[in-house]
């Protein structure tokens, strides 16, 4: 069995840890690293029967998980104290908000760049503020400010000069240019306020948006760990409210991301074994090049099917913006790259 | 992958891949003596690999990859295959790991106590920390040092020494030649040629030692010795750490408690017999 494949078993509780041989976890815990996802998956084996040495692992991964945690929190301590002077509130997206409401997803999860939401209204001071407070801008390339700012969906990245952190200013949460235009107003204004204080989306909006992010604007690169967070959230939040799957399906319908959603839930139940409700539990002969480039991983932790990579590569492309754009901006890339 | 070999470094286990049979072979070599234990699973994962299928024969050049990725890390001729191989298993090492602090420090250990040389490359800590290990010291390592968190006592990663420029002829002439690699000549590091640690030290891998003195030695100018305050040792090992920030809380208690019990000093010398002689010198004083 392959590496990847044991991997979403465990995950997913279909297989035990201790029926697992000693050479098969050099594969497991590459591919768990490769996805960003060894913290999750200790968390998720935690007291399960496992060699010692990956028990050991494992603790040093759930201690460096909950640090890295608290940093991210802090970071975003940080932004609030820089924008709530000048009156401006954000709310807090994907791994920093699921560490903020404390959801079962977040347990060991990685958390990158500080990613928040702002009124489109805000984005300029928002900035202003930002730069104020430490924050700078990472890249200095011309056309690529310029195109962040016309087309994209945050602002350029920026970087802390003291704490070494990005923040990512988002106004919306898909490429201005893409053939989906969500609601940003809804999003910001049906946020909720989290345990830890910070505001974060509405359960619908949370999922929708990872959804998003994972199928509708990203090439499916970390595609695992977001269908992980999206099985976790929508599973906990069924269990707390039995109208959430129809709820979730008409906020979609309100952000055009119907697709996107009912994929990522089918993707869900084939990868991880979630149980969807009638009129989500369908089937799409699509949904296996997905599958198939969400399992693309050798023992090695190398993804293993270049050509179907670059396909989702250019898809992604593809849905961020319309042709003629998409071909002006590949083709300034490559100038770029070449000269 | 093609080719593979695991490599057990002080607390960290290492499977390495690679496209070709040339930087295994090696690396075996340098690894025959180190204890192999084929049932544990591995804590990193090192590749080497050709960016493109024909250029593992057509002008073969080693990319570094594994568990973590330098984004435009250049690769290394495949006759610096060795090469590649030790600096995929420090940049796994000083990106993955995280149950130690894990300090750029040369150490060597007596009785039980540890001295750690911190500085930058060309400071002569590797050199320094070879030939004392050819003494009556047990070498910990000439690369990383690992302090445990919750102790503070200092643990080895001896792999290989990384002999570079001046350091091979000095170091040559007194061990015995099958302890040493292939020479790497013209390596963007200069000429490189590894040495196997002692079999003692292999041996010890494992046994901690207490840290008992801190040295920053700088190679050249004439032989002294600058005592140095506990912030700035704090400061300095903090830019040699790779993991201080991500420990967090812990890393800075690891860090202060250290540098509060161990006594640290600048120390510059214009030859090796000089600098070990400086080193006995302030141990004779920091270990009684």
């Amino acid at each position: 069995m392959s590496a990847v494949a044991a991997f979403v078993d465990l995950l997913a509780g279909r297989r035990d840890a201790a029926t697992l041989g000693p050479r098969d976890w050099d594969g497991l815990i590459g591919v768990a690293r490769s996805e960003a996802m060894l913290a999750t998956l200790a968390h998720r084996l935690d007291g399960a029967a496992v060699p010692p040495a990956v028990a050991a692992l494992f603790a040093d991964q759930r201690a460096a998980a909950e640090v890295a945690q608290r940093q991210a929190l802090w970071e975003a301590e940080m932004a609030r104290r820089a924008l709530a002077p000048v009156g401006i509130e954000f709310v807090l997206l994907k791994g920093a908000a699921y560490a903020a409401a404390d959801m079962t997803c977040a347990a060991g999860r990685q958390i990158g760049d500080l990613d928040i939401l702002v009124l489109g209204a805000d984005i300029r001071r928002a900035e202003n503020a930002l730069l104020k407070a430490g924050w700078e801008w990472v890249k200095s390339d011309p056309y690529d400010d310029h195109y962040y700012r016309a087309h994209m969906h945050e602002l350029p990245p920026m970087i802390h000069s003291g704490r070494d952190r990005m923040i990512d200013v988002h106004h919306t949460i898909l490429p201005k240019t893409h053939r989906i235009t969500p609601d940003a107003l809804a999003l910001v204004s049906d946020a909720v306020t989290s345990g830890g204080g910070f505001a974060v989306l509405q359960p619908t909006d949370m999922a929708v948006h990872c959804a998003a992010h994972m199928l509708a604007d990203g090439d499916l690169q970390g595609g695992l760990r977001n269908l992980w967070d999206f099985h976790l959230m929508t599973r906990g939040f069924a269990a707390a409210d039995p109208g959430f799957w129809r709820q979730l399906d008409g906020r979609a319908a309100l952000h055009g991301l119907q697709d996107a959603v009912h994929r990522a839930a089918r993707l869900s139940r084939d990868l991880y074994g979630a149980a969807l409700p009638g009129g989500w539990d369908r089937q799409d002969p699509a949904d296996i090049w997905f599958r198939r480039r969400l399992l693309a991983r050798d023992d090695w932790g190398r993804v293993t099917q270049p050509l179907l990579e670059q396909a989702f590569y250019i898809r992604s492309h593809w849905l961020r913006m319309p042709p003629a754009m998409l071909a002006k901006h590949l083709w300034t890339k490559w100038q770029k790259q070449h000269s | 992958m093609r080719h593979s070999a695991r490599i057990a470094v002080g607390p960290v286990q290492f499977r390495i891949g690679s496209d070709w049979a040339g930087p295994v072979a090696a690396l075996e070599r340098l690894y025959a003596a180190y204890p192999q234990d084929d049932m544990r699973p591995a804590d990193a994962t090192v590749r080497l690999f050709a960016a493109r299928p024909w250029r593992r024969w057509l002008r073969p050049s080693v990319h570094i990859g594994g568990d973590f990725i330098v984004p435009g890390a250049l690769p290394l001729p495949l006759s610096m295959g060795l090469l590649a191989a030790e600096m995929g298993m420090n940049l796994q090492v000083a990106l993955g790991w995280r149950r130690h602090l894990l300090l750029h420090a040369s150490a060597v250990a007596r009785d039980g106590r540890a001295l750690i040389m911190s500085g930058e490359s060309g400071s002569g800590k590797s050199t320094l920390a070879a030939l004392l290990g050819e003494d009556d010291w047990r070498l910990m390592g000439d690369e990383f040092t690992l302090i445990d968190p919750a102790g503070g006592d200092a643990f080895a990663f001896p792999r290989a020494v990384s002999l570079k420029n001046e350091a091979i002829a000095e170091v040559a002439a007194r061990v015995d030649p099958a302890r040493l690699g292939p020479l790497l000549a013209g390596t963007p590091k200069g000429d490189i040629r590894h040495l196997i640690p002692r079999a003692d030290a292999v041996a010890a891998m494992h046994a901690p030692a207490r840290p008992a003195l801190l040295l920053f030695p700088r190679f050249g100018g004439a032989a002294g010795i600058e005592p140095m305050g506990e912030g700035e040792a704090f400061v300095r090992l903090t830019e040699a750490s790779t993991n201080y920030v991500a420990l967090g809380e812990a890393g800075f208690a690891a860090l202060t408690r250290m540098v509060r019990e161990t006594p640290a000093f600048g120390i510059t010398y214009p030859d090796s017999a000089a600098g070990i002689a400086l080193v006995e010198e302030l141990w004779a004083e920091a270990a009684r």
